[in-house]
C-alpha cells in the first residue's frame, strides 16, 4: 500500500533512469566519440565512467550519448559537451578518472576545464 | 400525487406528474398511435410510431416514454410527426408480408389498421407481396411466422415479465432480428408453459393459435359422432368482445344459442364439472388437512400452471391437487357417465370444449388423460376465438341470437362454478363448500371478497371450525413464482393456493378475443371481464358446488362419494418433472 | 555501478506486434548479449509511436534515433553499427532525420512538428506494463493531488474550466455530465469507461490503453471521487487483446500498490475496477447500450430521458466517458486548465487525437491541438496522397460522419466547424481519399457497416439503413434513376430524425454529406450510368486498346473467368458480359493496353 509520499520516492528513483528519454532541447549533451579508434583507446571506460558519475549526482539536465568518429583520431578518447547558447567544448584524450573531474567541474560547476581541451592540447 | 399543468394541441390540462405524453394526449382526448407499448409490460420506444412534437425538444420525441413536465406543450398532429409516423409505418409495411385477406388477423390487426388510418397507398421498398411465410410450429397450441412479426417485443415482454418463463426473445441483430428461442431451437424444445399470453398481445398475425375448428367441423359432419360442447366460464365473459359487445358482457344465453344452431347434439357448460372439482378437491383438501397431508394444497385447473411447475418448480408437485381440471373431467365424464346414460358407445362420442386457454391445447394429449376404454377424454378443444370464427363462418347473425339454456343432462351449475374464470375464483369456490362443510354450518356471507380482485397475489386467513385456515392465490407466473419462492423460504405458510396460469385468471387466458395495445393500455378489461362472472354469480339460487342438484345425482347414481375410488378412477391424475430444455436431453444422449 | 546508457524503445502497439515487433525485441537481447552490451542497454516495449505507417518502430536513446520499418534482421546492423560503435545506421531512418540524424529531435519532423502530444503523451515513451515508469512520468500524481488537496467540486471546476468534451464523439463537455452524476443522490453511483471503439479504421483508443493504461485507471479514479461514486467498469471491445492484457496488468499492479482498490493512498476513498468485454457489436459503444450490455442483456440501446448520470447502469448515476477523454484528466489537474484551454478554439479546447488512414503517405496516429486545419493534417502531417494522386475528400467521424470535399480543405477541426459542414468529429478517424476511390461506393461502404451493426430494436433504423443500402446498391450497378436520390435523401433524413439512438441517428450522415457535396457523382453513376473514379464494378468496362495491345496473350493466361479471346500476336478482346473486373489482367500487361472506362 503506497502513500502520496512513497509515490513520490519512486517518482525521483526513476527519473535517473528514464531520463534518457526525455527529448528536450535545454539538456547539456555530452558526447563521446565511439568509432574504432575511440574504442580502442579507451574510450568505453569513459563513457561509463560519465554515465554512472552522472547517475550517481541524479544530474537530470545531462544526457550522455555516443557518436562515430569524430575525426581527430589521434587524439582520442574524445568528448565533446554541448550546452543551448555556448559552443561547444571538445574534451580530448581523456580517461574514466578525467571524465568525473569533467562531470563535477564542467557539469555541475560550469567551469570549463581548459587544460584539458583541445585548444590546450595543440 | 402530484400533478402537472400542460398544454396538449393547444388545450391546458392537469395531469399526473409522472405521466407520460402519450398519457396526457389521452386525457385530453387524443389517441397518438403506438404498436410496441404495453403499459408496465414493454415499455421500449422501440417502434417509434407514437413520435410526438414537443416544444423545445431536440427532435420529436416518443411519446409513451417521454415523461412530462410543467408547461409543456405537445403537439400531438403536426405535419413533422404525421410524416415521421407515416414514413415509419411505410418501413414496416415493407418487411411485412402481406397477406391481410387471408389473414387470421384481417381486420384485427393493429398495423393493418394504422396503415388504413394513415392512408398507406404505397409501399416503396421491399416485396412485401412476394415475401414467404417463415413458419414456425412446434408445440400444439402456437403457430409463429415471422415474415408478419414488426419486432414490437410484445411477445418477448410478457414472457418474460409476466410469465417468468422468457424463452422467447430476439436472434441475430439488425435487418436479421427475429424472434426465436435460444439457439433457435423450437419453442417445443424449451421450457414454454403454452399460457398463450404472446398471442394475446401480438399486434399482427404473427403469433397465432393452432387451429383445430375443422377438425371440429368435421366431427360434426360426421353422422356417426355424437359431438358435445362444453364451455367454460370465462368464455360467457367475452365471446361478445369477437362481435362488437361491450367489454364485459355476459353473452351466456347467445353463446348457448349458437352452439345450437352449430350442430352439437349435447350443449353443456363445463361449470358442471368445476362443481365437481369442488366437491373432489375440497374432500381432498379436507383429507389432507385432518390428517396431516402435504399443505398447501395447490389447485390443479389450469395447465399452464401445471407446466410451469413441472418444468421450474417440481419440487411443489406433491403440493398439487391429484384432481384433473374441469376440462379434463368434463371429457371423462362424457365418455362414462353421460355415454352410459344415453345409452351411447364412447367410441361415438366426441367431445369438444372452448376454452379461453391454449394451454389446454397441451393438456389434452398429457398422459393419464384417457379414462375410459383408453379413449382420450377429451377429442378437440377450442379457443374462444376459434368458436367466432365458426360462428361468423355460418353467417349467423349474432344480434339477432335469442337466449338459450344449456341441455339439461349436464346443464346444471352454481354461481361458484362460474367464477371459476376470475383470478380468486376457484379458491372462493372451495371456500364455500370447505367451510360449510367443517363447520357444518351454512354460511351466512358466500362472498369471500379478499380473494377477488386483479392484484397479483392475494392472501387471507378465516377461523373455520377453530383452525385458522391461511389461503393465498396467485395469478401469472411471475406472481407465482414469488409465492412459491416465499414458501419455500419458510417465509409464509398456507393451507391452500390457487394459482392460475394467466395474469387475472381465465378472463385473461391466451385464447381470448384480442384486445388491442390502444384498449389494453387504458381499459382494465380483466376487471370488467371478471364483472360479468361476479355479476352472474350474484344473481344466482344456487351459489355453492354442493347444493346442486345435478351434482348430488352424478354422486349417488355413478360416482358414490367424493373420492371414491370410481372417482379417482375418471377424475383424478398425476404429474411428473419435465426438463426445461428436452432438445437438450436429446443432444447429450446423441452426444 | 548501474550505468545502463541507452534505452532503445521499441513499439509495442498492436500494428507493431502483427509486424514481429516482439522478435525485434528478443532479437535484439540476444544481440546485445552477443556484444557484451545487455548491461549497459535496456530494451524497453512501449506503446504507439504514431507513425504507423512506417513501423516496426526503434527509437534509440539518449539521441533520439528514430529507425522505422525494421525488421528481425536489421537488429544485429543496429547493435553493432550504432550501440557499439555509435555509427547511425542511415539506411534505416525514418527519412525524415536529417544528414547527422543525432541533432534533429524527433520532435521537428514534418510528422511530429504540429503534433502536441498530451493524451498519447506517453505512448512510445513507457513500458505500460511497468507501473514504476509510469510514476516517473507522474501517474498517480493527479489522483494523489485531487484527494488530498481538492474537494470533489473543485475537481469538477478544473475539468469544467479547462474545456475538456467528451472525445468519444459526441463532445459532451465532459465537467458537466460530471456535475450532473454529482448531484444524483448516491451512495450508489458508478464510472464507466467506452473502450469499445468499434468505428472503423480508428485505433486511438486501443493505442492509448497499450501504451498507458495507468493514464486511463487514474483518471477514472479521479471521476470517482469527483461524483462520489466507487466502483468502475472497463467496457473493452474482445477484439483489443493486447490492450486487454495490458490493463490487466496494470490494474493488478495498480492493486498492489494500493492506488486502485480499498483506501487509497491512505485517504479512505476506495475505487475499485473491473473490465468487462465487448462480444462484436458496434452498437454496444453507445452509451445506453453498452450499460444494458453490463448488466447482463442483450446490448441495445434505451430511450432516454432518464440520462445515465440520473438512472444509468443498474438505474444509478452513472457517467461512461471514452478513453481518449480520461487519457487528458491527469495532464489537466497537474498542469492547471489554463494550459490545456490556451490550445484549440473559442469552443472546442485542447489536443484531439486522430487516427489518420487512407490514402495517405503517413498513415498513424496524431495528435493536434482542436481548430488544426484538414489541409495542415493532410499536406504536412499527413505528408499528402501518395503516387501523386490528387486529394478528393476525408472522412471524419467514420460512420457516422461526413465527408470533407477538397474544396473545403481548409476546415478547421473543431467540433462546430465539423457540424456546420455536415459533418463531426468523431471519434477522430480520418480516412483520406483520393481521385480514384469512388464516393458513392465510399458511403455504401459506411452503410453497409451501420446497417449490419444495427441492433434491429427500432424500425427506423433496422429496416431503414437496409432500404438505403438497397438503394445505394442499386446505383453502383448502374439501376439507379435520379429518382432514387430523391428518395433515398429522404429515407436518410427520416432515419436521422427518428432513429432511438446515436448509430440511427448518424447512419445516414455519410449519404447525406456526400450527396451534399458529390452529388454530380451520383448524377454520373445514374444519368450517365458512368462511375467517374472507376471503381462501381456495375458500370465500368475493361477494354483492351488496339493501339497498345501486341497480343502476347498474358492477360487471357491469367484471366480467371476467360473473358478474354484473341490469337497470338493480334489484338485481344475482353467480353463484357463475362468479365468479373477483378483486375488480373491489368497487372499481368506490361503494355498498359487494358484500361477500365
Amino acid at each position: 500500500m503506497k502513500t502520496i509520499e512513497d509515490l513520490q520516492k519512486i517518482r525521483e528513483e526513476m527519473q535517473s533512469k528514464i531520463s534518457l528519454r526525455k527529448d528536450d532541447g535545454d539538456s547539456i549533451r555530452v558526447v563521446v566519440g565511439m568509432a574504432t579508434c575511440g574504442i580502442a583507446a579507451g574510450a568505453r571506460p569513459v563513457l561509463e565512467a560519465l554515465v554512472d558519475e552522472v547517475g550517481r549526482r541524479q544530474l537530470k539536465n545531462v544526457i550522455v550519448t555516443q557518436t562515430g568518429c569524430i575525426g581527430v583520431c589521434r587524439l582520442e578518447p574524445i568528448v565533446e559537451v554541448f550546452e543551448k547558447d555556448k559552443e561547444k567544448v571538445t574534451y580530448v584524450k581523456m580517461d574514466p578518472e578525467m571524465a568525473r573531474t569533467l562531470v563535477s567541474e564542467h557539469l555541475v560547476n560550469g567551469r570549463v576545464v581548459q587544460a584539458w581541451t583541445i585548444g590546450a592540447s595543440e | 400525487m402530484s400533478t402537472v399543468k400542460v398544454k396538449v394541441n393547444g388545450m391546458q390540462i392537469e395531469c399526473p406528474s409522472d405521466a407520460t405524453v402519450l398519457e396526457a394526449a389521452r386525457q385530453a382526448g387524443f389517441r397518438i398511435p403506438t404498436l410496441c407499448y404495453l403499459k408496465g409490460i414493454n415499455e421500449i420506444g422501440a417502434c417509434r410510431m407514437c413520435l410526438t412534437e414537443v416544444k423545445g425538444a431536440k427532435g420529436l420525441v416518443a411519446a409513451c416514454v417521454y415523461p412530462v413536465a410543467e408547461g409543456m406543450e405537445i403537439n400531438t398532429n403536426s405535419q413533422k410527426a404525421y410524416d415521421a409516423r407515416k414514413r415509419t409505418l411505410e418501413l414496416i409495411l415493407s418487411n411485412h408480408r402481406m397477406e391481410c385477406l387471408t389473414c387470421v388477423r384481417n381486420q384485427s390487426c393493429e398495423l393493418q389498421a394504422l396503415a388504413e388510418e394513415y392512408g398507406m397507398e404505397e409501399v416503396r421498398f421491399g416485396t412485401p407481396k412476394e415475401m414467404q411465410p417463415d413458419i414456425e410450429q412446434s408445440t400444439p397450441h402456437l403457430i409463429r411466422d415471422n415474415s408478419k412479426c414488426i419486432l414490437c417485443r410484445r411477445c418477448v415482454a410478457v414472457c418474460k415479465n409476466l410469465q417468468h418463463a422468457a424463452v422467447i426473445g430476439p436472434n441475430d441483430r439488425g435487418f436479421s432480428t427475429h424472434i426465436g428461442s435460444a439457439f433457435d431451437r423450437d419453442l417445443g424444445e424449451v421450457a414454454c408453459i403454452n399460457c398463450g399470453q404472446c398471442i394475446n398481445v401480438c399486434p399482427t398475425g404473427a403469433l397465432t393459435e393452432v387451429d383445430s375448428t375443422y377438425k371440429v367441423w368435421e366431427a360434426l359432419a360426421d353422422p356417426k359422432k355424437h359431438v358435445v360442447v362444453g364451455t367454460a366460464p370465462a368464455v360467457r365473459a367475452t365471446l361478445g368482445e369477437e362481435f362488437g359487445d361491450p367489454i364485459g358482457t355476459n353473452v351466456q344465453g347467445k353463446m348457448v344459442a349458437a352452439l345450437h344452431r352449430l350442430g352439437f347434439d349435447g350443449v353443456f357448460d363445463v361449470d358442471v364439472t368445476a362443481d365437481l372439482t369442488i366437491l373432489e378437491e375440497g374432500t381432498e383438501f379436507i383429507h389432507r388437512l385432518q390428517n396431516g397431508g402435504t399443505l398447501p394444497l395447490i389447485t390443479s385447473c389450469s395447465p399452464g400452471w401445471i407446466r410451469f411447475c413441472e418444468q421450474y418448480y417440481p419440487e411443489f408437485i406433491p403440493n398439487i391437487s391429484s384432481c384433473k381440471s374441469p376440462q379434463q373431467m368434463f371429457g371423462a365424464m362424457m365418455k362414462s357417465y353421460y355415454a352410459d346414460k344415453l345409452g351411447l358407445n364412447p367410441e361415438d362420442v366426441f367431445v369438444v370444449t372452448v376454452m379461453p386457454c391454449t394451454a389446454k391445447k397441451f393438456e389434452i394429449r398429457r398422459d393419464d388423460q384417457s379414462a375410459v376404454n383408453g379413449l382420450w377424454d377429451m377429442d378437440e378443444t377450442i379457443t374462444t376465438r376459434e368458436l367466432a370464427r365458426m360462428i361468423r363462418k355460418t353467417g349467423m347473425d349474432w344480434s339477432a341470437l335469442p337466449e338459450e339454456d344449456f341441455d339439461p343432462d349436464f346443464g346444471e351449475f352454481s354461481g361458484a362454478a362460474v367464477i371459476f374464470g376470475a383470478s380468486g375464483g376457484v379458491m372462493e369456490a372451495a371456500l364455500r363448500t370447505v367451510v360449510e362443510i367443517l363447520t357444518g354450518e351454512e354460511l351466512a356471507k358466500l362472498d369471500f371478497v379478499d380473494v377477488r380482485g386483479m392484484e397479483g397475489i392475494k392472501e387471507a386467513s378465516y377461523d373455520v371450525a377453530g383452525t385458522l385456515v391461511k389461503v393465498a392465490v396467485a395469478s401469472g407466473m411471475e406472481n407465482a413464482a414469488k409465492l412459491l419462492d416465499k414458501i419455500k423460504a419458510g417465509e409464509a405458510e398456507y393451507h391452500f393456493v390457487e394459482i392460475m396460469g394467466c395474469p387475472g385468471g381465465c378472463i385473461n387466458g391466451g385464447g381470448q378475443p384480442i384486445q388491442p395495445g390502444n384498449v389494453r393500455n387504458f381499459v382494465d378489461i380483466q376487471t370488467l371481464r371478471a364483472g360479468a362472472l361476479y355479476s352472474e354469480d350474484a344473481l344466482m339460487k344456487m351459489r355453492k358446488s354442493h347444493e346442486v342438484p345435478l351434482i348430488k345425482k352424478i354422486y349417488s347414481d355413478y360416482l358414490g362419494e367424493p373420492g371414491s375410488h370410481r372417482a379417482h378412477e375418471l377424475l383424478h391424475t398425476s404429474y411428473k418433472a419435465s426438463p426445461k430444455y428436452p432438445g437438450l436431453e436429446a443432444d447429450k444422449k446423441k452426444n | 555501478m548501474n550505468f545502463v546508457r541507452s534505452h532503445v524503445l521499441v513499439c509495442g502497439g498492436t500494428g507493431c506486434t502483427a509486424s514481429k515487433s516482439p522478435e525485434i525485441i528478443a532479437e535484439f537481447n540476444t544481440q546485445l548479449k552477443n556484444c557484451g552490451l545487455d548491461s549497459e542497454v535496456r530494451v524497453v516495449q512501449t506503446g504507439c509511436f504514431g507513425l504507423c505507417a512506417l513501423g516496426p518502430i526503434v527509437v534509440v536513446y539518449p539521441e533520439g534515433t528514430y529507425y522505422a520499418q525494421i525488421k528481425v534482421e536489421d537488429v544485429k546492423t543496429i547493435v553493432e553499427e550504432h550501440l557499439l560503435k555509435g555509427r547511425i545506421v542511415q539506411d534505416l531512418l525514418f527519412k525524415e532525420a536529417d544528414a547527422h540524424g543525432v541533432e534533429q529531435s524527433l520532435n521537428n519532423t514534418d510528422f511530429y512538428l504540429k503534433q502536441h502530444r498530451i493524451a498519447l503523451r506517453n505512448c512510445g515513451v513507457i513500458n505500460p506494463e511497468e507501473i514504476d515508469e509510469a510514476i516517473a512520468f507522474d501517474a498517480y500524481k493527479a489522483l494523489g493531488t485531487c484527494l488530498t488537496e481538492k474537494t470533489p467540486q473543485e475537481v469538477i471546476e478544473i475539468i469544467t474550466e479547462s474545456g475538456l468534451r467528451g472525445r468519444g464523439g459526441a463532445g459532451f463537455p465532459t465537467g458537466i455530465k460530471w456535475k450532473f452524476a454529482a448531484a444524483s443522490p448516491g451512495p450508489v453511483k458508478y464510472v464507466c469507461c467506452n473502450a469499445d471503439e468499434g468505428d472503423p479504421g480508428a485505433f486511438m483508443d486501443r493505442s492509448v490503453l497499450e501504451g498507458d493504461p495507468h493514464a486511463v485507471l487514474e483518471a477514472m479514479a479521479i471521476a470517482g471521487y469527483a461524483i462520489g461514486a466507487s466502483q468502475g467498469y472497463i467496457y473493452i471491445r474482445a477484439e483489443y487483446p493486447l490492450a486487454v492484457k495490458r490493463l490487466e496488468i496494470a490494474i493488478a499492479q495498480a492493486k498492489e500498490y494500493g492506488v486502485i482498490g480499498k483506501n487509497i493512498l491512505g485517504t479512505g476513498f476506495d475505487f475499485d475496477l473491473e473490465i468487462r468485454l465487448g462480444a462484436g457489436a458496434f452498437v454496444c459503444g453507445e452509451e445506453t447500450a453498452l450499460m444494458t450490455s453490463i448488466e447482463g442483456h442483450r446490448g441495445e440501446p434505451r430511450p432516454r430521458p432518464p440520462f445515465p448520470a440520473v438512472k444509468g447502469l443498474f438505474q444509478k448515476p452513472t457517467i461512461l466517458n471514452n478513453v481518449e477523454t480520461y487519457a487528458n484528466i491527469a495532464w489537466i489537474i497537474n498542469h492547471g486548465p489554463a494550459a490545456f484551454n490556451c490550445m484549440g478554439t473559442e469552443k472546442s479546447k485542447g489536443t484531439k487525437v486522430f487516427a489518420l488512414g487512407g490514402k495517405i503517405k503517413n498513415t498513424g496516429l496524431v495528435e493536434i491541438p482542436m481548430g488544426t486545419t484538414l489541409r495542415e493534417v493532410v499536406e504536412d502531417i499527413g505528408g499528402g496522397c501518395p503516387d501523386g494522386k490528387k486529394f478528393k475528400a476525408a472522412q471524419t467521424g467514420g460512420p457516422s460522419g461526413g465527408c470533407i470535399p477538397a474544396s473545403l480543405i481548409d476546415t478547421p477541426l473543431d467540433y462546430e466547424s465539423m457540424a456546420a459542414i455536415g459533418s463531426i468529429i468523431g471519434s477522430g478517424g480520418l480516412i483520406v481519399m483520393d481521385e480514384d476511390n469512388c464516393i458513392v461506393d465510399i458511403a455504401k461502404f459506411f452503410l453497409q457497416f451501420t446497417m449490419d451493426e444495427s441492433c434491429g430494436k427500432c424500425s427506423p433504423c433496422r429496416i431503414g439503413t437496409k432500404r438505403m443500402y438497397e438503394i445505394l446498391d442499386k446505383i453502383t450497378q448502374g439501376k439507379g434513376t435520379l429518382e432514387d436520390l430523391d428518395i433515398l435523401e429522404e429515407l436518410a433524413l427520416h432515419v436521422k430524425e427518428n432513429s432511438l439512438c446515436g448509430l440511427g441517428q448518424t447512419a445516414p450522415n455519410p449519404v447525406l454529406s456526400t450527396l451534399r457535396y458529390f452529388r454530380d457523382e451520383y448524377e454520373a453513376h445514374v444519368v450517365d450510368k458512368k462511375c467517374p473514379a472507376g471503381v462501381c464494378k456495375g458500370l465500368v468496362e475493361y477494354k483492351i486498346l488496339s493501339d497498345k495491345c501486341i497480343g502476347c496473350t498474358a492477360c487471357a493466361r491469367v484471366c480467371p473467368v476467360d473473358a478474354i479471346s484473341g490469337k497470338v500476336k493480334e489484338v485481344h478482346s475482353i467480353d463484357p458480359s463475362l468479365c468479373i473486373k477483378c483486375g488480373s489482367c491489368i497487372a499481368a500487361c506490361k503494355f498498359g493496353a487494358i484500361i477500365v472506362e
